[in-house]
C-alpha cells in the first residue's frame, strides 16, 4: 500500500524485512552447518563455524541409514521414521476430511431426529485438543489393545470438528438451486454428493489438507506416550532418541535428523502455500 | 443457517455420521468423561482400588506449590510468548504491506516456521545456546555475559520462549497483513492528505483498526503457549532446572506416566479444559460483537 513516497521509509521497511527473513532463517543455518561437520569437530568447537564442513553426505547417510559412529555409538535408521510420520500425517489429514465431508453433508442437506444433540455433540470436540485428556485417551487406547499401531496413533487426533465446521460453513454457500437441479435429473443424495458437492469441494479440500497435514506430521507428545516399539516412531521422536539415546550427543546426526523432519512439511507450506494461507485462516474463523 | 432444500431419507443420515460420532464418542467422549469420573477418585499407585474422594483431589491440587508454581510458569510463559511474537510479527507485517517489490518473496520465506514442529523448535534453539559451542552463548559470554540455561531458570525460560515464539511468528504474521490489507485504503490517503505522519497514522488509524486481529491472536498465542509447546520445553530444558520450566501440560504429562498419580492427573486434566472451555468462549462470545457491528 503505497500512500506517498518515501524512499527512506521504503529502504528502512526493506532493511526490517531482510533482518527478519535472517533472523528466522538463522537457527535452521546453523542446524544445516552443524549437519556437515563432524560429531568431534562440533565438540571441540567454540563456538560452532559458521561455514558448513565437509561431513554432509556421510552425516546425512548416518542419519537416514543409520549405523555405527566414530565414536562408537549407534545410530538408528531415520527412513523408517519418515516413513512413519508420512504415513501418520497422511492418515489423519485423509481421514479427517473423509469423515468431515459425510457428516457436514448429514448436518446440512438432511433433516433427521436429534440433529442439534448431534451437531453439538460434535462442535464440542472443537474445544478440547488431545494434550488436555491424554491420560485419559491413553487408557482408552490401551484398553483397545491399540497402543503401537497406526490406528492408535492416528484416530484419537481425527477426533475433533474443524474440518466439520469448515465443509459446513463451505456447503451452507452452495446455492439450493444446485440440489433442486439435481433432483429433476433424477440424482439421490449421494449422487449430488459425488457428482456436485465434491468437485466443488475442491479448494477447500486442498487447504485443509495442508493443514492437517503439518498437524500430523508434527504431532509429539501423543506418539511418545502410545509408542513403545521403535518402529513406530515418527521422525520427530526420532530425534528425541537420538539426543537421549546414547552416552555421547551426536549433535551432527541430531541435526540432520532435525532438517529431514522439518523439511516435508515445510516444503508442503512452501510450495502449497495459496491453500495453506488459505486452510490457515478458514480453520479459525 | 439451513438449507431450505433438504434431502428426505431415514436411514442415510445416520450412515453418513456414523463413522464420526463413533470417534467422537469412543475417543472424545469417553476419555473426557473418564477425567471427571477419575478427577473425583483416589487410586493407589498399582491400580487395585479406587474410592470417592469428592473434591479432594482439586483441593490437593490447589494447596500444593508445585502446582501453583507451574500455573504461575506457564502465565509468564504465555504472556511472554505472545508479546514477543505478536510485536515481531506486527513489526514485520506492518513492513511488509508497505513494500510493493518482493512481498510475495518476503511472504514465503517468513511463513515456513509454522510447519517446523515444537520440538524441533526447542532442538534448534537449544543448539544456539548449548555451551560450549552454542553461538549466541559464546557471543553472550565474550560480551561478559554468562548464559547457563542448565542452573539459571531465567535462562532457561527465556531459552523456551524464543523457540516458542520463533515458530509462532510466521502466524501471527499471515494474521496481521491480512489484517492490514483489509483496512480501506481511503482512511489511510484522508489522514495522509490532513499531514498526519506514517507514525501517527499507524498509532491513531492502523492500530485501532487491527484490535479484532489483535484479540483474536491473543486468544491464539495463550492457547498455543498453553497447548502446543509440549515438545519445545522437552527438548531444550527438560522442564528444568529442577521444575523451573515446567509448564501444566508438562507436568500433566510427568505426574500421570512418571509418577502414576492418576487421580491428581485427571483433576489437572479437568482445570486445563476449564482453561481451554473458558478461551473459547470468550473468543466465541468476541466474534459474535464483531460481526453485530
Amino acid at each position: 500500500m503505497m500512500v506517498e513516497r518515501r524512499p527512506v521509509l521504503d529502504f528502512v521497511a526493506h532493511a526490517v524485512l531482510v533482518l527478519g527473513v535472517l533472523v528466522i532463517a538463522f537457527p535452521v543455518y546453523l542446524a544445516f552447518i552443524a549437519s556437515t561437520q563432524s560429531a568431534e569437530q562440533i565438540a571441540s568447537s567454540h563456538p560452532l563455524s559458521l561455514l558448513p564442513g565437509t561431513h554432509f553426505l556421510e552425516t546425512y547417510r548416518l542419519a537416514l541409514f543409520g549405523g555405527k559412529t566414530h565414536a562408537g555409538s549407534t545410530i538408528a535408521a531415520g527412513w523408517p521414521m519418515l516413513g512413519v510420520s508420512l504415513a501418520m500425517a497422511l492418515a489423519i489429514a485423509l481421514g479427517k476430511i473423509a469423515i468431515s465431508l459425510l457428516s457436514a453433508f448429514a448436518i446440512v442437506y438432511f433433516r433427521f431426529p436429534l440433529k442439534n444433540a448431534v451437531f453439538w455433540m460434535i462442535f464440542i470436540t472443537l474445544m478440547l485438543p488431545v494434550e488436555v485428556r491424554i491420560g485419559p485417551t491413553y487408557e482408552v487406547i490401551s484398553n483397545l489393545g491399540m497402543l503401537n499401531t497406526y490406528a492408535g496413533l492416528t484416530v484419537p487426533l481425527i477426533a475433533s470438528a474443524t474440518a466439520t465446521f469448515l465443509f459446513r460453513q463451505f456447503f451452507l454457500t452452495v446455492p439450493d438451486e444446485m440440489v433442486e437441479a439435481a433432483r429433476i435429473d433424477g440424482a439421490g443424495p449421494m449422487r449430488f454428493f459425488l457428482d456436485v458437492l465434491l468437485p466443488l469441494s475442491k479448494t477447500t479440500m486442498a487447504a485443509l489438507f495442508v493443514i492437517q497435514f503439518i498437524y500430523g506430521w508434527n504431532q509429539y507428545l501423543w506418539p511418545l506416550m502410545v509408542t513403545t516399539s521403535e518402529d513406530m516412531y515418527p521422525i520427530v521422536l526420532g530425534i528425541k532418541r537420538a539426543i537421549f539415546g546414547e552416552v555421547y550427543v551426536e549433535w551432527n546426526v541430531v541435526m540432520a535428523t532435525a532438517i529431514l523432519a522439518m523439511l516435508p512439511p515445510a516444503l508442503v507450506v512452501m510450495l502449497m502455500q495459496k491453500w495453506f494461507v488459505k486452510g490457515l485462516v478458514d480453520t479459525e474463523k | 443457517m439451513e438449507k431450505r432444500v433438504l434431502f428426505r431419507s431415514a436411514w442415510l443420515p445416520w450412515l453418513l455420521i456414523a463413522p464420526q460420532m463413533a470417534i467422537v464418542v469412543v475417543f472424545f467422549f469417553w476419555p473426557a468423561g473418564q477425567a471427571l469420573y477419575q478427577s473425583v477418585l483416589q487410586e493407589d499407585a498399582f491400580g487395585t482400588s479406587r474410592e470417592f474422594v469428592g473434591m479432594a483431589n482439586f483441593e490437593r491440587l490447589w494447596s500444593d506449590p508445585g502446582y501453583l508454581e507451574s500455573l504461575q510458569t506457564t502465565a509468564i510463559f504465555s504472556v511472554l510468548v505472545a508479546a514477543s511474537s505478536m510485536s515481531l510479527a506486527l513489526l514485520l507485517a506492518v513492513m511488509a504491506n508497505r513494500v510493493v517489490r518482493g512481498a510475495g518473496l518476503y511472504k514465503t520465506l517468513l511463513i515456513w516456521p509454522y510447519a517446523v514442529a515444537p520440538v524441533v523448535a526447542g532442538v534448534l534453539w537449544l543448539m544456539l545456546f548449548a555451551s560450549p559451542y552454542g553461538v549466541i552463548a559464546f557471543a553472550l559470554q565474550s560480551l561478559g555475559y554468562d548464559w547457563n540455561h542448565l542452573l539459571n531458570a531465567n535462562h532457561a525460560m527465556a531459552l523456551i520462549v524464543m523457540a516458542a515464539a520463533w515458530k509462532q511468528i510466521s502466524y501471527n504474521f499471515l494474521f496481521f497483513l491480512a489484517g492490514l490489507q483489509s483496512i480501506p485504503h481511503s482512511l489511510i490517503e484522508a489522514a495522509t492528505i490532513d499531514g498526519a505522519s506514517p507514525w501517527r497514522r499507524f498509532w491513531t488509524i492502523v492500530f485501532p483498526l487491527l484490535s479484532p486481529t489483535s484479540f483474536f491472536l491473543l486468544v491464539m498465542n495463550v492457547i498455543y503457549a498453553f497447548f502446543d509447546t509440549f515438545g519445545t520445553v522437552d527438548a531444550a530444558t527438560h522442564g528444568g532446572p529442577g521444575k523451573d520450566t515446567a509448564i501444566l501440560v508438562y507436568k500433566l504429562y510427568y505426574d500421570g506416566f512418571k509418577a502414576l498419580d492418576m487421580g491428581g492427573s485427571a483433576a489437572q486434566s479437568v482445570v486445563l479444559m476449564g482453561v481451554v472451555i473458558a478461551l473459547t468462549v470468550v473468543q466465541f462470545r468476541f466474534v459474535e460483537k464483531k460481526v453485530q457491528y
